[in-house]
């Protein structure tokens, strides 16, 4: 069986993330796993037991300090190698910001079509796609070159299945072209333990009701407790309740988590188009009009501060 | 600095979008099209950089013909002139296509900066940027929440999950922008009015060496196959808090095995 190529998303500090596990569990369906790692110097290594455990029978990694330093076109130049070498049946990436720009390079440089924001592919290449804020499903084909699309986080379901993967070291040289936009400073801005906000099977976000900053305490004390991630919407942002990067809509995140819970969020359209393909939503606002318990398979119509502190305790009691 | 900002007119998102059911292409028959919402934090980026460094600004935008009423749109905003990319046989680009008809364009228009929106509301693919930075062998600095120019040397602050990147090109560069690097103004009367005698040139395939079969439906890289409404969500409980509503939530949450 011909190879599918999973390239690989990690951070530093949780190692590999979940959307690379589904990848790899996706790829089992579609021929021979083989993991690409893109990282800085050893970067393999610290990856290679998880990928494993998820089905990897290889692993390429391209390792240097060149594939770290410069943004995103010394991923997609060694990536394109590897695929004109190996053929493979298919090419998964995330569909994160970065998982898309390479994506995008490789594209350009195979003259191979793309897809992007893909939930499902089947072994034949027609893939499922969610368009226009999860309103419109689409199944859609690469039809020039082999399947090269990104996925969506959430899509699949990822199962270990054990494999023993043999580890091959690409040779990196990085082209001066490659090297046009340089990486000087990564900050972490993001505190805290909390699951990564487009990868959280839980999300519990807060909008205007939620009133201030400070009251989004009671937002971010039920996410714990559920072992979920905080999001805002654009109004709470704006008003700066909460930071930007925690924005759930359409100009923010997209979710797509097993739960979704809405504090005081009206559920303007620019919100539902970031979190209307959860698969459970809960609402709490006391307007009883609010669009959001449209979507909500259980709303509670009520003032957030006397009903969330309420649920918090009775998880307390239960646990 | 002469400066290219890339528009585009999408169908507005606040409303319902649909796909066409003959050729699976947006419905921009039936929607309201406006300026993709992240272009216009593009338009105001530029503006302040030729405000503070000097130079000129071009609207770019590929489309069909009713686009011209964004581009008027987009120069009410202060935008020297505009290129209007426009055939009828691109008429179902792909995003790989696409790229090449803009990197086609941008050649023509020797832009030290190319600036645009870091996605568009309609497809949210992300893509262009570096599709054209690949093709035009230029730095690409995407998802930029902070621009800083300084001489021919480009500083952003980049979003990422975890924080920001600080990442620095010289130009030529693209630089996409995400809605928290400015706050766009509105068009002055004196805008609009301007803008309706502001320079826009038209550019066919022919004019920028494009042949109409590496563009369009026939030119396609991916195909859609076809498309779905999913089906609304229904069956909702809704419950007034009568003093136990956290308790009724947390009971729901049970039966679903969340608690």
């Amino acid at each position: 069986m011909s190879e599918v190529l999973v390239v690989v998303e990690a951070t530093r500090e949780f190692g590999v993330k979940k959307v690379t596990l589904e990848m790899l569990t996706l790829a089992r369906d579609l021929g021979t796993p083989a993991a690409v790692v893109l990282g800085g110097p050893g970067a393999a290594e610290a990856l290679s037991a998880k990928l494993g455990e998820y089905g990897a029978e290889k692993i390429y990694a391209a390792e240097g300090e060149e594939i770290d330093g410069y943004l995103v076109a010394p991923k997609a130049t060694v990536l394109a190698e590897l695929v004109t070498r190996v053929q493979p049946a298919a090419v998964l990436l995330a569909s994160s910001q970065e998982g898309k720009e390479i994506a995008a390079r490789l594209a350009v440089k195979l003259d191979n079509g793309i897809l992007t924001d893909v939930v499902d592919l089947s072994a034949d290449g027609t893939a499922t796609q969610v368009a226009f804020a999860g309103s419109t499903i689409v199944k859609s084909k690469v039809t020039r070159g082999l399947p090269l699309v990104t996925l969506r986080p959430n899509s699949v379901n990822p199962t270990p299945a054990a494999a023993s993967p043999t580890v091959e070291q690409l040779t990196v040289t990085v082209a001066e072209g490659d090297k046009l936009a340089k990486v000087v400073d990564r900050v972490a801005e993001q505190k805290g333990s909390r699951p990564e906000l487009t990868e959280a099977s839980v999300v519990v976000s807060g909008g205007r009701g939620v009133g201030n900053a400070d009251n989004f305490k009671l937002v971010e004390e039920l996410a714990d407790l559920l072992g979920g991630a905080v999001g805002a919407s654009r109004a709470a942002v704006d008003s700066g309740f909460y930071p930007h990067q925690f924005q759930v809509g359409q100009t923010g995140k997209t979710v797509s988590p097993q739960l979704y819970i809405a504090l005081g969020i009206s559920g303007a359209i620019q919100h539902r188009a970031g979190m209307q393909t959860s698969k459970t939503i809960v609402a709490v606002n006391k307007d009883a009009e609010a669009p959001i318990f449209e979507l909500a398979d259980f709303g509670v119509v009520g003032d957030l501060f006397k009903v969330v502190p309420q649920a918090a305790e009775e998880i307390r009691k239960r646990k | 600095m002469n400066i290219v900002v890339l528009v585009k007119q999408v169908p507005d998102s606040g409303a319902d979008r649909n796909l066409r059911s003959d050729d699976n292409t947006v419905d921009r028959g039936s929607a309201n099209n406006v300026i993709n919402e992240m272009d216009e934090y593009a338009i105001e980026e530029a503006l302040k950089i030729k405000e503070a460094h000097g130079g000129e600004v071009t609207i770019l935008t590929m489309g069909p013909e009713q686009a011209t009423e964004s581009i008027r749109k987009a120069l009410s905003m202060g935008p020297d002139k505009a290129v209007h990319v426009v055939d009828d046989a691109l008429r179902g680009s792909c995003a790989v296509a696409t790229s090449k008809v803009l990197a086609a364009a941008l050649r023509t228009l020797n832009a030290d900066l190319v600036i645009c929106g870091a996605e568009s509301t309609d497809g949210r693919v992300q893509v262009m940027p570096h599709m054209i930075a690949e093709r035009l062998g230029v730095a690409a600095l995407t998802g930029a929440r902070k621009l800083t120019v300084d001489g021919g040397t480009l500083t952003v602050e980049r979003q990422t999950e975890e924080g920001y990147e600080v990442v620095t090109a010289s130009t030529p560069a693209v630089v996409s922008v995400w809605d928290t690097i400015n706050e766009p103004r509105y068009p002055s009367f004196k805008g609009i009015m301007a803008a309706k005698k502001k320079p826009v040139q038209t550019l066919s395939l022919g004019d920028l060496g494009v042949a109409p079969a590496e563009v369009g439906f026939d030119g396609a890289t991916s195909a859609v196959l076809e498309h779905s409404k999913r089906p609304p969500r229904s069956g909702g409980v809704k419950v007034t808090d009568e003093g136990d509503g956290g308790v009724k939530l947390v009971e729901f949450l049970a039966t679903e095995k969340f608690v």
